[in-house]
């Protein structure tokens, strides 16, 4: 299992156009793929709880990722968080 | 009927005209649907059928909602259809329906249960955020929800909206208007929103007459009323008696007849029998009400309110976001020109920065706003110098009131130019900056504010307003709000006399400009350029090809002489029901 930690940087923080995007491409490794914010944790592959997670620009979020693709997976998705999903 | 003692005598309910058309019928009361969920135990047997019931419903709800989508990215854009994208994604939620599935065979509970109370747990976490926009979402889960359930109990969408009715609504959600588009509607009159809200925009495009901001349209109308709406004037009759369901049949007759030759009209320019060009051009907020407006015979977009970017979300858009909003709208009216009033924020309009104030009309608003926050002036000017390429853009202030705040504006304005020259980045040189006049105190300066400029545009409605010292929200008074006092119009008069004085155009935006009473008198008063809403384009172009400007002066002379509004009103409506007797003209 691998970490990372990510800051939001659009300045819409993870919306829902951002949180489609981050299910999608959770969706393309086969790695389980979690999110913890505080301490409250959601499974990143699920649109409907990311949605849930209120966060705005600045919030840091801990990324777990557990699978056979752990490496692909966490670079892939923690691309898209720091390049602001392409948002500004 | 449903209730022992309702009111049958008429009722006149005032709202504002979203889209032009008269529709008498039957009102149906549009109340979201909710279905009702019970908790059911079933057997081991029972749970193969239960969970192939959960998947057909899914299905079904994709479907739907793929025709939403599809219909909402055509009507509204990408950026609004994405929720739709959303709660599809949301069906096939694997974790989630995982859950639900496992739940119904481990709890031995029915289908529609389950749903509610999974996705419930969701909804609640939504709503427990402490902002707008969480909760916002929070309604895009509880629809999905409402359409999953509905669909595992089989329960078609609005049976009762059998025969064409006239749709009575709060407001009208994007998702309503695909279901309402296939069906019968004649009419729609909603609670909330403005000429900007969704449902105005739709049933525009739908070409369905509206009335919104009626307030308490629900609380008084109810299912299978008989009422009348008046998509040009903004009201809703509630009970019309035989008498007014004539005038109204005959009104509409008119506006048929009216429309039937609108087709011409639309394609001829605005100008007086003498050769008096008028520029005859709209009010807008979005890119979506350039089409009707370009139907309706505009000639370029003489107020595009910029703030409507700002709506349903927490920040400023970008500068890269604007440019290409902005150059889209000037390529769109091209080879017309738009004027792009910068951000009005304040007042009684939304602001992204969290602010509140006791007295918010008379508090930070407007260009007072933008002359504190450079970082979000300098990026407007950037995106709008970025648009012009094709000259055709121009770009105007909103709440002026001293000299100076037009000196600082433009010297903002010179440094938005000479960051893009510093970057290579293309722009008009020569663009037209104008300032709009709905201050009194902007009024009386205006020869200065004048010379500093290329052209004036009066809004109305502010300073109708400021002038008369009246809210006209407020009932008590009203009655004040007297677009015609002789105050407002020798107001009017002298901004005008103030613009050609220094070689610049006048022009008015407000909504006196739409109205057909006013016309003869804006012409006569020398003005250049009325912009409007696009459903009266037509009636006020008429009106000005059928005077001359020599007589519309005469006309002003003889209304700066008098000494009431309503001796004025009076002798107006005679003037144009003399000259010009084929407008459905009520006085």
């Amino acid at each position: 299992m691998i970490e990372r930690t990510v800051t939001i940087v659009n300045t819409r923080g993870l919306h829902t156009r951002p949180a489609a995007a981050l299910v999608k491409t959770a969706a393309k490794f086969r790695a389980e793929f979690f999110i913890l914010k505080n301490s409250f944790e959601i499974n990143g592959k699920s649109i409907i709880g990311v949605m849930t997670l209120a966060a705005e620009q600045g919030s840091t979020l801990t990324l777990k990722f557990n699978g056979p693709d752990e490496e692909q997976a966490a670079a892939a998705v923690v691309d898209l968080f720091e390049r602001g999903f392409d948002e500004n | 009927m449903t209730e022992t003692q309702r009111p049958t005598e008429e009722q006149i309910l005032k709202g504002i005209a979203a889209a032009p058309g008269i529709a008498i019928g039957a009102a149906y009361l549009y109340t979201k649907h909710i279905p009702r969920v019970q908790a059911k135990t079933i057997t081991p047997e029972d749970v193969p059928g239960e969970i192939e019931r959960l998947r057909t419903a899914n299905a079904r709800s994709e479907k739907e909602l793929r025709k939403i989508l599809a219909f909402a990215e055509q009507k509204l854009g990408s950026e609004s259809a994405t929720i739709f994208e959303a709660q599809i994604m949301i069906l096939s939620d694997a974790i989630l329906m995982g859950t639900i599935e496992a739940r119904i065979r481990g709890e031995l509970t029915n289908a529609e249960a389950v749903v509610s109370d999974e996705i419930s747990k969701y909804k609640h976490l939504m709503l427990a955020a402490p902002d707008d926009y969480m909760h916002e979402r929070a309604h895009d889960v509880d629809d999905v929800m409402n359409r999953i359930i509905r669909n595992i109990q089989d329960q078609k969408l609005y049976s009762r909206l059998d025969g064409a009715s006239i749709i009575i609504s709060e407001t009208l959600a994007p998702a309503d208007t695909v279901v309402f588009s296939r069906n019968q509607v004649l009419g729609y009159a909603t609670d909330l929103g403005g000429v900007t809200s969704h449902a105005a925009l739709l049933s525009r495009s739908l070409k369905i007459p509206a009335v919104v901001g009626l307030r308490s349209a629900t609380k008084q109308i109810q299912t299978g009323d008989l009422i009348a709406i008046d998509g040009y004037a903004g009201t809703v009759i509630l009970n019309p008696s035989p008498e007014t369901l004539r005038v109204l049949e005959e009104k509409a007759e008119r506006f048929r007849q009216f429309e039937l030759r609108l087709t011409g009209i639309a394609g001829l320019p605005a100008e007086t029998l003498d050769h008096k060009r008028i520029e005859l051009s709209s009010n807008i907020e979005f890119e979506e009400e350039i089409e009707f407006a370009k139907e309706r015979g505009s000639e370029g977009i003489g107020l595009f309110r910029t703030e409507g970017q700002l709506i349903g979300r927490p920040d400023y858009p970008s500068e890269d976001e604007q440019a290409a909003l902005y150059t889209h709208i000037a390529d769109a009216v091209f080879p017309h020109p738009v004027i792009f009033r910068t951000f009005d924020v304040g007042g009684d309009k939304l602001t992204p920065d969290a602010h509140h104030e006791e007295n918010p009309f008379l508090g930070w608003r407007g260009i007072r706003v933008l002359l504190d926050r450079p970082e979000i002036f300098l990026n407007q000017l950037r995106a709008i110098l970025r648009s012009s390429t094709r000259r055709n853009v121009r770009i105007m202030f909103p709440m002026v009131a001293t000299l100076s705040e037009v000196q600082k504006a433009r010297t903002f304005f010179r440094q938005a130019q000479e960051e893009l020259r510093r970057l290579g980045i293309p722009f008009d040189q020569k663009m037209k900056i104008g300032v709009m006049i709905e201050v009194p105190a902007a009024a009386l300066v205006a020869e200065q504010i004048a010379a500093e400029v290329d052209f004036l545009s009066i809004g109305t409605n502010d300073l109708i307003q400021y002038l008369m010292a009246v809210d006209r929200g407020n009932d008590s008074v009203a009655p004040l709000f007297q677009p015609f006092n002789p105050a407002v119009l020798r107001t009017i008069k002298h901004i005008v006399d103030a613009a050609h004085k220094r070689g610049i155009q006048a022009g008015m935006c407000g909504e006196m400009a739409g109205d057909p009473l006013a016309t003869v008198l804006l012409v006569g008063m020398g003005l250049d350029e009325l912009s409007v809403v696009p459903p009266v384009l037509p009636e006020i172009k008429k009106i000005i090809r059928s005077i001359k400007t020599k007589d519309a002066r005469r006309v002003a002379d003889k209304v700066l002489g008098m000494h009431h509004e309503a001796e004025i009103r009076e002798y107006l409506s005679t003037i144009i029901k003399n000259r010009v007797p084929e407008i459905p003209f009520e006085g």
